[in-house]
This record gives structure tokens, C-alpha cells and sequence, in this order.
């Protein structure tokens, strides 16, 4: 008997489903496999163990770079998240106004410029700044960072507000409540969920960045992304492939959690 | 103390406007300072001349917009084409051109598929396509490179299949820059894809069988059409990166396979000549740019007729 028609089906297109899939996890899971490699290789694989995580773990440069890079996306994410819900409020529930657009333009446009022309353009204004005022630390790479984290904040938090009516803060302000009160007490709880997506969006994309910082970062400076990109020149071993494992792993859970949160809000 | 009503309410509307200008300062303040107002300096310092040791002497010049395309012989001053700007450039369009493609090949079947799935698998699906998407681009691209490494697990694999003797050059070829422009940008074709199909009225796929339509004729006919929105975001989130990437060339083409990024980074390092990288800089923005309006006019046309 022949199958009933599939109005849905198309010829091959499970198969490339399929393959897509494929080739999305295969390279990860491979450099994943490896890094637990108790050889050099990281094409045959000699036994499982755990030495790279202790070479990794033992290397006074990544722990550094590590600690840094998490500072760094804590500071850009957290100032990111402010300024933009400060814009998300600035900017929504509003009948249009002189230069509405034109802000909303320039919160969401950065996401255009090629990151190598941002780097380029910040790599000539910090290396002056840094001569003129004699400051060379953390401060040009976080505002560097939350500049470019503040689209991927504004977006949620813009989409959440948006979605929410006036009416409680009105409720709230007839019941005497200031402009601060009604904020805060009912403005802000019912934007939480937007405003912690908008942090963790920036905090994934500081944390991530090379370009810009291997074109801001001073001396001594490393990120974990820029330690890595500097080590891939040089004679590779499976710690690499360790570091980017437990990188993937911190990345994972923030993704998890970014999508639970979310789906959460819907229902 | 005589204010009419509508008089209050135009003070009142001031106000407001005025609390949010306060309000948005911030914000504006970082991304001018950090993220847009930078991309002025490169402007201007397209138009100055380069200093022996790198950064400007503040003289007005053209000559960084000059050697973009073209270049001056040191010795007779006769004027010819730059043909390794030329070429990078060039490798830079067709590379994204085909990796656009790629990734419309792959994606496409991949986004009709979860789409035409139950809400419980197209969540997961999805939550699947989203993963690689967000993980750290660096790794994605360092694990391309070590697959294709001459001691990598592709060459090992070739070799005990006996298909080859010795293990083959991938790594630092024009081929490695495609196999890892399409691994990473893959997912920003098919979330638009899919976003669109999601939304598509299926019946119309019915309708178009019930009328004796062929599936090619059907995915041709009706599919295609009504979800080129789709298509067209899809090309422009893989097309735009792609000839602005710079890290994937670096890792997987080394120092001889050269897109523009790269070699806009050249011109603030080994080469020491800001105005010429200022001047590329500013020619990609408006590749991208150029890119962008190609892109949405198509966008038009095709919202038309559908």
C-alpha cells in the first residue's frame, strides 16, 4: 500500500536536516572529546583524562585571563543593562517625539558597523587617550564593551516594556504613590525578566568579543578569547581544547537559562 | 494663575519629552562614545597623511583613498592598479557570496523541517539551532581548525580509508575560510528562515497539490515566493559578517588568505599606514551599506506581488 501523501514533506529535506545538525555539533563534540585526550594528539584519542583541565587549571596566564574576562563582562553587561532599561523607558510607551527615532536608530545600529571597523576606529581614539591622560586600565575596555553590549540589552528590555500598558503606574500614582515609588515598585518588578535577559545577552557577547578587545586591550591585558587567539599560533595541545570546554560549558548553562527564562515569561 | 487646560497639557507633554532626553543620555553617551563617534576619527583620518612609524601627520592628503584601489610605482610614478587590494577584495565578496549560498542550501531544508514539526519538537529544534549561535565564535572556528589540520581528525580519516597517501593542505586555504564562514554564520540563516516558515498557512501547500502541482512546482510556486522575506533576512545576517569577519580568516587562512578585515588590521600593525586602513574601513562600511540597500530593495519587490 502506498504511504498516505505528505503535504508537509519535501524530497530531501530530511536528509539535509539531518546533516545540518551534523555538522552544527560534530567539530564542538570532537574538540570536546579531545580535551579529556591523556595524549598530545587531538586526532587519535589515547585514553581519557583529566590532565589538560590540570594543566589548564595550573596555568597562572589562563587563570588570569579568565579572572579578567569575567570582570570585564560582569562591568560592560552591568553598565550595558543600566543605560539601556534608562532607554528602553526613554523610548517606549510614547507618542512619537523630535529625535525618538533617531535614538532608537542609535541604540540598535552598532550591530551594523563590521567589528573590525569599530575595533579600528577605537584602537586611534584609546591609543591617543591613553597617551594624553597616562590611564591605561580595565576602563577602555569595559565602556568599549558595553557600547556594543547595549543593542543586544535595549532589544529585550525595549520588547518587554513595550508589551506592558500604563495602567498599574496610573493605579499606583493615584494611590499617591511618586514618580520614583511607582517605578520602582511596579515598573521595575514587572521588567525584571527583560532586564535579565538584556544582562545575560551582554554579558554572553563581552565575554565572547576578541576583535575589539585585541585592538583596545594594553599591555598585560588578556581576555580568555585573546589569550586563545594568541596561543593558536603557537604549537597546539589538547589544554587549548580544555579551556575551550569549560568556556562551552559556562556558555551552555547561560544559554539554558536564557531560554528558560523566556519561555517561562510566555506561559 | 489662569492656565487653560490644553496649555497644561502641552507643558506637561514638555516635561516628559524632556524627562526621557534625560532619561536616554546615558546610553547615548556610551555608544557615542565607544561605538559610533569613533567611526568619525576613522573619517577624518582617511584624509591625513601617514607618519613613518605609524599613526598621522595632520596634512591633509588623498592618498589613503588613492592606494584603496590603486598604487603609485616609487620609482617612475606611473599609476596602476592595486591588484592585491584588488584580490583581497574580490575573495572577500565571492567567499561570502558562496558561503551566503551554502548556508541558503543547508538552511532552508532545515528551517522547512522544524517548522513543519510539532510545538514541542520545533521548541527543542530551535533551542538546538540557538546553541552554536551563541557560543563563543573563537572556539567554533578553532574547533574548524583543528578538523582540518594536517595532523587533524579529517586527514586521519581520509588516510586510513586509504583515499589518501599523505594528508592533504586544507588548513590555510581559501576552502578553510568557506568550511568555517558557513559552520558559524549557518545559524543566522536559518532562524530568519524559520521564523518566516513558522507563520506559513500550510493549507496553501494542500491547495497547490490538490490543483495538480508537482512538488517542485508546489516548493517553487508557492513556498519559495512567500517566504522570500525570510530568504532575504537570511542572506543579509550571513552575507553582511561575512565580508567584515576577520578572526575566521586569521585562524583558518593564515597570513596568505586575506579578506578585508584582515587586511584593514595589516595597515594599524605590520603595514603602518592608518590613513589607508582608515580609508578601507570606510569602504567596507559602505560595502555593507550597499550590501544592506541590495538586499531590502529586493526585500520590496518581493513583498509586492505576494
Amino acid at each position: 500500500m502506498r504511504k498516505a501523501f505528505d503535504t508537509r514533506a519535501l524530497p530531501g529535506f530530511g536528509v539535509m536536516t539531518a546533516l545540518c545538525f551534523a555538522a552544527l555539533y560534530l567539530p564542538i563534540a570532537v574538540l570536546v572529546v579531545f580535551s579529556f585526550n591523556s595524549s598530545e594528539s587531538i586526532a587519535v584519542m589515547e585514553g581519557l583524562s583529566l590532565r589538560w583541565f590540570r594543566a589548564a587549571a595550573r596555568n597562572e596566564a589562563v587563570i588570569d585571563a579568565s579572572i579578567r574576562s569575567l570582570q570585564l563582562a560582569l562591568a560592560a553587561a552591568g553598565l550595558a543593562t543600566f543605560v539601556a532599561t534608562l532607554a528602553a523607558v526613554a523610548t517606549t510607551r510614547t507618542a512619537r517625539y523630535r529625535g525618538l527615532r533617531a535614538k532608537v536608530m542609535l541604540f540598535t545600529v552598532p550591530l551594523m558597523v563590521p567589528e573590525i571597523v569599530t575595533a579600528v576606529a577605537l584602537l586611534i581614539l584609546v591609543s591617543k587617550l591613553k597617551v594624553w591622560t597616562g590611564y591605561t586600565g580595565l576602563g577602555y575596555l569595559i565602556l568599549s564593551h558595553a557600547a556594543f553590549c547595549v543593542p543586544f540589552a535595549y532589544m529585550p528590555i525595549r520588547a518587554r516594556l513595550a508589551g506592558m500598558d500604563t495602567t498599574l503606574e496610573a493605579a499606583a500614582a493615584d494611590l499617591y504613590a511618586s514618580r520614583w515609588q511607582a517605578f520602582a515598585h511596579v515598573t521595575l518588578p514587572l521588567l525584571a525578566p527583560g532586564i535579565v535577559a538584556g544582562f545575560m545577552l551582554g554579558f554572553v557577547i563581552s565575554l565572547d568579543d576578541v576583535v575589539i578587545t585585541e585592538f583596545v586591550k594594553s599591555a598585560g591585558q588578556d581576555t580568555l578569547p585573546t589569550y586563545m587567539l594568541g596561543q593558536l599560533r603557537r604549537n597546539i595541545t589538547p589544554e587549548i581544547n580544555a579551556i575551550s570546554t569549560a568556556f562551552l560549558g559556562l556558555s551552555i548553562v547561560m544559554i539554558v537559562l536564557f531560554y528558560l527564562l523566556n519561555t517561562r515569561k510566555k506561559t | 494663575m489662569a492656565q487653560s487646560l490644553p496649555e497644561l497639557e502641552s507643558a506637561l507633554r514638555r516635561a516628559d519629552i524632556r524627562r526621557r532626553w534625560w532619561l536616554s543620555l546615558p546610553a547615548m553617551l556610551v555608544v557615542l562614545a565607544a561605538g559610533i563617534g569613533p567611526l568619525l576619527i576613522v573619517v577624518v583620518y582617511s584624509f591625513l597623511e601617514s607618519g613613518p612609524y605609524g599613526d598621522v601627520v595632520w596634512k591633509f592628503s588623498t592618498e589613503g583613498w588613492f592606494n584603496v584601489l590603486l598604487s603609485r610605482d616609487i620609482f617612475d610614478d606611473t599609476v596602476s592598479l592595486a591588484d592585491a587590494h584588488l584580490a583581497i577584495l574580490w575573495r572577500s565578496v565571492r567567499l561570502s557570496a558562496i558561503t551566503t549560498l551554502l548556508c541558503l542550501v543547508v538552511g532552508f531544508p532545515t528551517a522547512w523541517y522544524m517548522a513543519s514539526r510539532g510545538p514541542k519538537a520545533r521548541g527543542l529544534l530551535l533551542l538546538l539551532i540557538t546553541v552554536p549561535f551563541w557560543t563563543n565564535l573563537l572556539i567554533r572556528t578553532f574547533a574548524i581548525q583543528q578538523l582540518l589540520r594536517a595532523e587533524g581528525l579529517v586527514n586521519v580519516v581520509l588516510m586510513k580509508l586509504g583515499l589518501v597517501s599523505a594528508p592533504l593542505q586544507l588548513l590555510y586555504t581559501d576552502f578553510a575560510i568557506l568550511v568555517g564562514m558557513t559552520y558559524v554564520y549557518l545559524p543566522l540563516m536559518v532562524l530568519p528562515l524559520y521564523s518566516t516558515m513558522e507563520k506559513f498557512d500550510f493549507r496553501l501547500m494542500e491547495a497547490a497539490y490538490d490543483l495538480y502541482a508537482s512538488r517542485r512546482r508546489a516548493l517553487t510556486g508557492v513556498l519559495i515566493p512567500l517566504v522570500k522575506p525570510g530568504v532575504i533576512a537570511g542572506c543579509t545576517l550571513v552575507f553582511i559578517p561575512c565580508l567584515g569577519t576577520y578572526v575566521i580568516p586569521r585562524v583558518l587562512g593564515g597570513g596568505t588568505n586575506l579578506m578585508i578585515g584582515n587586511l584593514i588590521e595589516l595597515q594599524f600593525g605590520a603595514g603602518r599606514n592608518w590613513p589607508l586602513g582608515a580609508a578601507l574601513s570606510i569602504a567596507l562600511v559602505a560595502l555593507v551599506l550597499v550590501g544592506l540597500v541590495i538586499f531590502q530593495r529586493n526585500d520590496r519587490s518581493g513583498g509586492d506581488h505576494a
